[in-house]
């Protein structure tokens, strides 16, 4: 597997898992422990960020992730400041890069940072002076949701090593199938895709993953069952012939669960399509974490923000 | 013609068009080449001339550069046909072929004759407007092909774009038959590259960005040597890039297909892990592609089955390039570094130098039909004189394109233009000479 490249300057920013150590995402997981201790006390509200600006910047709309990096920040004693570009007043990357020079002139301390173009988030964080993170870049990469089912996973199975873990469903669009087969990779576990070849990408096989088109192999003694979001636009005779067809094939029901092992969680980034990739009994049923990855999700965006900024500052 | 006769001595004299490669004396008297060779110098020195010692040089036809895609009109913020000339000219080029993806297209015979004439009153070097295929690059209607080469336009070519429509490719190259007229064409399928902006493959998948596959240029390229072949069309495919279609190609020569082909020198000179991390300067069409194709594109040159090198010279300014990859402009400029970067095949003994300069004086120039990119007696006075050897590192203040966007930005070549020529006047010499 051909890992990608890391920036000379990726320690100040978040842009991908791709580059990181097994170490520094340990780490990274270690610092989420205790603060979903923190996110389940009376007092939510930590100070060592007192002071500190965070700007959301969200150039594709997304309630749920920009929620969770607010939280987060605030948690963390932060002032948070959310702006959402909608795509259709974006002209292109021309206010990519003003917008980039317009923030950067207010002095933030972290710019958390989504668009819908794929290595956008890198060259936004070439021009600005504070830390970024990546809150997903087109299909490239969304390494807080690795990061955040990574979590969910230890915390129920103890370790990452060694465990085999199914991605099912849209990989071809999907910056979580990338950012979770380089995490998932780096610490040990044993990685498959499962989907009709209409939605891997080229060269899925060098990816470091076990490629399947059946999900009744692909999930055989699965630990972990990862659905992927299909978009609607997809679902209709573009990627796959229909919804029907999909779910009969790709779609995850008890009987293609039955494959996995009896242990074997279920996740799902959100938001979830009920009865396109799963079916509302298993999203509902006791095996999904689904709910949980929600919780460590604020979690590991405080680990991350805090992990960055520390180092922005020399404290580490 | 009131320039003064230029000597250049002791100078290895390449000319693909004769043959020759050795050391000799050239002489240029009222813009032609009076004599280039060894025994240039038995009838003397003519009176008043200029000599150059070209000793440890090299003096090469002015090279022929058949795909230049310039701002003027339309774009002029981006090159004007002025600031590619000054290009071309510290490129060693003397002569553009510009594409018709202006604005307006260059599609009928007011717009051709307005850049030629722009080009006589502004430019250094000889400029041919190509014209294009159908009225508005609209890929409906054809332009009057007749007219429009009776203008002198030497060459019809849908620029950028590829006629999607076989019916109308068919007729176009039917009725462009009639007129002699060369039909040259990029070959990529629109609709299978779709939204993809680099190579299909592992690389891109990594990147998160959507891939052309190969066959988007495969298809339309077997597609036009059909055509060629039923019409007897003079058909040239314009920039190919991958091992593949050097194969069909060279099938399709074997068969007597009347067709020849061109590549980019960033085809020649890199590949798909240029890109690195959204490198948008190596957001190219057809787009960089694998190692073994730059390889097979490399063999495909020195064994003949690619006829031509071209720069695909394309200026796009800052605004353009500095976006997220996936919504950059394609493309990057050449003309400068056309040269030093084809002689690296020379360095690395890839290629015969003989075979290099050939690819861009003589074969381009047959192509053309024009009587320049060779130094036989009689033929205008253009010439490049370089020093093969010399390394030099590409800065952007070496940069003399309107644009900046070079995929070989502080690049390191070996061998450097020195002095260039057009119909005996120096338009170019180096800092420093």
């Amino acid at each position: 597997m051909i890992a990608p490249a890391q920036r000379p300057d990726a320690r100040r920013h978040l842009l991908g898992i791709g580059g990181l150590s097994p170490q520094e995402i340990t780490a990274l997981l270690d610092l989420s422990e205790a603060e979903v201790a923190v996110s389940r006390q009376t007092e939510k509200k930590k100070s060592v960020l007192k002071g500190r600006t965070q700007i959301n910047l969200f150039f594709e709309a997304s309630t749920r992730t920009q929620s969770s990096f607010e939280l987060a920040g605030k948690r963390l004693g932060a002032d948070v400041m959310n702006m959402s570009v909608a795509s259709s007043s974006v002209k292109k990357g021309e206010t990519l890069i003003d917008t980039a020079m317009t923030l950067n002139a207010m002095q933030p301390d972290i710019l958390i940072v989504r668009h819908h173009s794929a290595g956008a988030v890198a060259l936004l964080a070439q021009k600005v002076a504070c830390s970024v993170v990546n809150a997903g870049d087109g299909a490239h990469e969304h390494p807080t949701q690795a990061l955040l089912d990574a979590l969910t996973i230890r915390r129920h199975k103890g370790r990452i090593a060694r465990l085999i873990v199914a991605i099912c469903g849209d990989v071809l669009h999907s910056r979580v199938a990338r950012s979770n087969i380089l995490l998932l990779n780096a610490l040990g576990a044993e990685v498959r895709v499962v989907a009709p070849s209409t939605l891997l990408p080229s060269g899925i096989e060098e990816m470091g993953v076990r490629v399947f088109r059946r999900m009744d192999e692909g999930l055989k003694n699965a630990d972990v069952v990862m659905m992927l979001r299909l978009q609607r636009e997809r679902m209709e005779g573009a990627f796959v012939p229909s919804v029907r067809e999909y779910f009969r094939y790709f779609g995850l029901d008890a009987a293609k669960l039955a494959h996995a092992k009896p242990d074997a969680l279920v996740m799902h980034p959100g938001p979830m399509n009920r009865g396109v990739e799963i079916a509302s009994e298993i999203a509902d049923g006791p095996r999904s974490v689904i709910e949980e990855q929600v919780e460590m999700g604020v979690a590991v965006r405080m680990a991350v923000i805090e992990t960055l900024l520390a180092r922005a500052e020399g404290n580490t | 013609m009131s320039d003064r006769p230029l000597v250049i001595e002791k100078t290895r004299i390449v000319d693909p068009a004769r043959g020759l490669d050795a050391v000799g004396t050239i002489i240029a008297v009222d813009g032609r080449i009076a004599a280039a060779g060894p025994d240039a110098l038995n009838q003397g020195r003519p009176d008043g001339a200029t000599v150059i010692d070209g000793q440890g040089l090299a003096v090469l036809p002015g090279l022929v550069d058949a795909r230049v895609f310039i701002g003027e009109p339309g774009g002029e913020h981006r090159e004007t046909i002025a600031s590619a000339s000054a290009a071309a000219a510290a490129g060693g080029v003397t002569s553009i072929l510009t594409m018709p993806d202006t604005n307006p297209v260059i599609d009928d015979v007011a717009i051709a004759e307005f850049v030629m004439r722009t080009a006589r009153e502004t430019a250094l070097v000889n400029v041919f407007p190509a014209a294009a295929l159908t009225k508005g690059l609209a890929g409906k209607d054809m332009t009057e092909i007749g007219l429009l080469a009776d203008a002198g336009v030497r060459a019809f070519t849908e620029g950028r774009k590829t006629l999607a429509d076989p019916a109308l490719m068919r007729r176009i190259m039917t009725y462009a038959r009639d007129f002699g007229a060369v039909v040259m064409h990029e070959t990529q399928d629109a609709a299978l590259a779709g939204h993809g902006v680099m190579n299909e493959g592992l690389l891109a998948s990594w990147l998160g960005l959507p891939g052309i596959p190969g066959e988007a240029e495969i298809i339309p390229l077997e597609r036009d040597l059909r055509l060629a072949a039923l019409t007897g069309c003079r058909y040239h495919a314009a920039k190919i890039s991958l091992g593949e279609s050097a194969a069909v190609l060279s099938a399709a020569k074997r068969r007597g297909v009347a067709a020849t082909a061109g590549v980019s020198i960033n085809h020649l000179a890199l590949n798909e892990n240029d890109v690195g991390q959204y490198r948008t300067f190596f957001r190219l069409s057809p787009p960089l592609r694998r190692e073994e194709d730059r390889l097979a594109m490399v063999d495909a040159l020195a064994n003949g089955t690619i006829d031509i090198i071209v720069s695909s010279h394309d200026p796009q300014d800052a605004d353009d390039k500095r976006r997220p990859f996936a919504e950059a402009e394609a493309g990057a400029i050449g003309l400068e570094t056309l040269l030093p970067a084809a002689l690296r095949l020379h360095h690395s003994g890839a290629v015969p130098l003989m075979r290099i300069v050939e690819a861009m004086t003589a074969a381009p120039a047959k192509l053309l039909g024009i009587d320049r990119g060779t130094l036989k007696p009689g033929a205008p006075a253009d010439l490049a004189l370089v020093d093969l050897d010399r390394p030099f590192v590409f800065s952007e203040e070496l940069i003399r394109s309107r644009s900046k966007n070079s995929a070989f930005e502080n690049a390191r070549f070996e061998g450097q233009v020195l002095r260039t020529v057009v119909s005996g006047r120096t338009v170019f010499e180096a800092a420093g000479e």
